[in-house]
């Protein structure tokens, strides 16, 4: 059930009734009121019809998730009323366009008030603009005892120019709706604290895609696919302004392949996908280990196997992506936790590429991906470019050696176009030249010796990243019961369901584990030893966060939260677990 | 031409193609075709895919990149994209471009992008001990068609011609100074090139020999073909038989992929600067 310090709003109506649109706007709303905000849209793989709903939870203190209950429910078409009735919290509203819900019939509930605005009938004179949605919002808006001027101004950030009959048709919306509810409404009567400082709203992939930019990356290559595509969707549409040249491929294996070829060339390049077009971009990614070359690859995880639910979460692609390709290579894994953090991740993963000249995997999911969340701040210079060891140019090039053996396995590396430096970047075994030894010279033992040595020059590098890989540290009570052990988007709800639990006296710590490989095994276990009883939570079937914790730490969690039922893991789902963990019920 | 020019491309590493290797007439075309044009080695990225002729890039003295079975077009593709200023071109064989591959060889033609794509066409796999191949005649018989192949072969002038490439043409090993200028021709053209070779495997095709091209060939310039014409090269593509026409079928100027997209307008992507951290620039789309 929501705080008295928070509000949680559900808009529900069939795809193309603009439910998306509508609940993006009252999230701007929010955040422009100055209040955290974080949405969740549960939508289905249709363009029409089906039944889509976004919650919106708003607070003037920092949340971590979606949360769990249900303040106010707007109901844009007659089903949303049946599935979404019975979640409103005790003292909610039902907000509904009376055409949709005739007179409130079936709204039988006495703990809920059910709000009824003649929406069809007040939009009628605007024609045939869906016009509903900004009357119902409107109301809204004097039910939270938000400002009308705020939401003009989102009005025009989503209709454009002030000029345009389509905002001014919003605008007398909202005033009429913002009218309607003054004088027929009770406001919910929150304690709700508006400072009116904006607050950056963004989702996951908006982030992911600015850091990427921010980070010099020029070049980005994509294959539709859900949940990744609105990283495409943002490129594209911020192309030219950025100098960024975005290519959609013919598939995954064309995408990931010319984002190699790119980085070969010397462009920062990244590749988005989600977990099936990851299956088919896994060979590459080995190639891009074997020649040494930097590369981003962002997989979004959605529920599997095969086409599973395009439009519903999970973290099941943790093996995928751990065993991506054939043999041994060097690569690194990154799974950002928050929205935030995925902008800062995407810097850190195109320097990480460069530094270790080895492909880059960043683990995100739906969940992440694309929810809307407030962030305070970004610290745009926070992360310098660096691009590693380059070949200076100097000198005539003729001792240049593309896969020197060095101490620390990294060699330096030219451009294609620098004078004198030419070599050849096999994806065979080769010796320090770049020369391939697998056609006639694998099997003599001096190339015997070669391949391990150069088997050996490129895992070394993996043995100096641990260096950069951290663990999290235990965030919360020092001497908590329990710790809640997860890794990436997972931390959220993990966070919330933290402080609910404190809340109630009990007291349980959590580590969010976002460095997966190379596993900083050694770290984890130090932090993870400090820990009374430990409990994994993730959004898969079997663990697989925690059997790479066991297989490299020997630390088994017996005490598991699982979900793999396509919805994200809320923090209710948390606290119940744990108090039945640590026998309180 | 004088042999030093051609000394400028040799590579430290021999090719270790079987004696009478087909390959060995392109690489020495292709060598030939780098030094009539003049190209610094610097400026030429050779990428392969998987299979003998794929590795050329190594025989070949430039920059390189010997990619995986299939995908040297994606791979050449992204870094023509990121660096047009590159001689790109690539080398393989027709199960690399027309068997796994196909797909991106079809887009790369509809693209345009300026790369030359120099297929090595012998009809059968070579590296793995003599299997079918997309382009072996219908009946061939190899290890893994005992009994002869029952498909059809691909018509990769045809499929080209089809696909929107701006320049076609088809060469063959045993002539490598018409290759030669077929193939400097192709790297000169703006746009996708194709040289489709006839180049023998001299190991596990024994149909599709030098003895079998030699006295079938016949050279579209001598016959008073028109280049420009369509409707002339789809004709010509599918003589087969007692005469087999090679040289260029089609040649026709559209933009370039690299000439079209904006953001190239303001010159090769890797030297175009990483955006300014400005928050008002970056961030006001987000409040």
């Amino acid at each position: 059930m929501p705080t008295e310090n928070e509000v949680i709003v559900r808009v529900g109506g069939a795809a193309g009734e603009g439910g998306a649109s509508t609940g993006e706007s009252i999230a701007k709303l929010f955040s422009r009121h100055g209040l955290h905000t974080i949405t969740y849209t549960s939508y289905q793989s249709a363009i029409r019809g089906g039944h889509n709903w976004i919650q919106i939870r708003g607070s003037p203190e920092k949340v971590y998730s979606q949360g769990d209950g249900l303040d106010l429910l707007l109901v844009l078409s007659s089903e949303t009323a049946d599935i979404h009735y019975s979640k409103i919290s005790p003292g909610g509203v039902i907000l509904y366009n009376n055409e949709k819900i005739k007179n409130g019939e079936n709204l039988v509930r006495q703990d809920v008030k059910q709000l009824g605005i003649p929406a069809t009938e007040m939009g009628r004179k605007y024609g045939n603009l869906p016009i509903q949605n900004t009357i119902l919002v409107g109301a809204l808006t004097h039910l939270l005892g938000m400002k009308l001027d705020t939401l003009v101004s989102v009005i025009e950030t989503i209709f454009g120019k002030k000029k345009s009959d389509i905002f001014k048709f919003n605008v007398e919306a909202a005033q009429e709706g913002y009218n309607y509810s003054q004088q027929n409404f009770q406001p919910l009567g929150k304690r709700m604290n508006y400072t009116f400082t904006p607050k950056l709203l963004m989702t996951g992939n908006n982030a992911l895609a600015l850091g990427a930019v921010t980070a010099g990356c020029k070049f980005y290559s994509a294959y539709p696919m859900t949940p990744a595509s609105t990283i495409l969707h943002w490129m594209a549409a911020h192309s030219t302004k950025y100098s960024v040249l975005v290519k959609q491929g013919e598939d995954e294996l064309a995408v990931v392949n010319m984002a190699i070829g790119a980085a070969h060339a010397g462009a920062r390049a990244m590749c988005a996908t989600s977990g099936g077009g990851f299956a088919l971009m896994s060979e590459a990614i080995g190639q891009a280990g074997m020649t040494e070359t930097p590369v981003v690859i962002v997989e979004s995880q959605r529920s599997g196997p095969a086409t599973g639910l395009p439009t519903k979460t999970e973290q099941g692609d943790l093996l995928q992506m751990l065993g991506a390709g054939q043999s041994d290579y060097p690569k690194i894994i990154l799974a950002p936790r928050t929205v935030e953090e995925c902008f800062y991740t995407a810097n850190e993963a195109f320097n990480l590429a460069d530094k270790y000249q080895c492909p880059v995997i960043i683990a995100s999911d739906l969940y992440l991906s694309e929810h809307f969340e407030t962030v305070d701040s970004l610290n745009l210079d926070s992360v310098p470019i660096d691009r590693g060891l380059l070949f200076d140019g100097n000198g005539d090039g003729r001792d240049y050696k593309r896969y020197q053996f060095t101490e620390s396995g990294i060699s330096p590396r030219a451009i294609p176009g620098q004078p004198d430096h030419m070599f050849v970047a096999p994806t065979d075994e080769h010796d320090e030249n770049g020369v391939s030894i697998s056609d006639v010279l694998c099997g003599i033992p001096k190339y015997v010796e070669i391949r391990a040595r150069m088997m050996e020059k490129r895992m070394k590098k993996m043995e100096i990243a641990m260096q950069d890989m951290k663990a999290p540290s235990l965030e919360g009570a020092k001497d908590a019961e329990l710790t809640l052990v997860g890794w990436g988007s997972t931390q959220g709800p993990i966070k919330d369901a933290v402080l609910a639990l404190e809340q109630e006296g009990i007291l349980v710590n959590s580590a969010q584990f976002k460095y997966l490989w190379p596993f900083p095994a050694e770290k984890c276990e130090q932090v993870l030893s400090q820990c009374k009883k430990l409990l994994l939570v993730e959004g898969n079937y079997s663990g697989q966060f925690g059997l790479l914790l066991a297989a490299l730490t020997g630390i088994r969690i017996k005490e598991k939260l699982l979900k793999y039922d396509g919805e994200p893991i809320y923090p209710s789902e948390i606290v119940t677990k744990v108090k039945q963990v640590i026998g309180h019920i | 031409m004088a042999t030093s020019e051609i000394a400028t491309y040799e590579s430290e590493t021999k090719p270790d193609w079987c004696p009478g290797c087909g390959d060995f007439g392109v690489l020495a075309g292709l060598k030939r075709a780098a030094g009539i044009l003049d190209i610094d080695p610097k400026d030429i990225l050779v990428v392969s895919g998987i299979g003998c002729s794929s590795n050329l890039p190594g025989f070949f003295n430039s920059y390189g990149f010997h990619g995986l079975h299939g995908r040297a077009i994606p791979v050449a593709s992204g870094a023509k994209l990121a660096n047009s200023d590159l001689n790109v071109v690539v080398t393989g064989g027709d199960g690399d471009g027309y068997g796994i591959g196909l797909g991106h060889f079809i887009h790369v033609m509809r693209r345009n992008l300026d790369i030359t794509y120099i297929v090595m066409d012998n009809g059968v796999y070579g590296l793995t001990t003599g299997q079918v191949a997309p382009t072996a005649e219908k009946g061939f018989k190899t290890k893994s068609s005992p009994e002869g192949v029952i498909e059809m072969p691909i018509n990769p002038i045809a499929l080209a011609l089809v696909s929107g490439a701006t320049f076609v043409s088809r060469a063959f090993s045993g002539d490598p100074i018409h290759m030669a200028d077929v193939i400097a021709s192709a790297i000169k053209h703006p746009g996708f090139s194709l040289v489709d070779v006839f180049s023998p495997c001299v190991t596990y095709n024994k149909i599709n020999t030098y003895e079998f091209y030699r006295p079938r060939i016949s050279k579209l310039d001598q016959t008073g073909h028109d280049t420009h014409s369509m409707e002339a090269a789809i004709k010509r593509s599918y003589e087969w038989g007692q005469k087999i026409p090679i040289g260029i079928f089609y040649q026709t100027e559209r933009p370039t992929y690299e000439a079209e997209d904006a953001v190239l307008k303001n010159g090769p992507l890797i030297k175009q600067k990483p955006v300014a951290r400005d928050p008002e620039i970056l961030l006001r789309e987000f409040m």
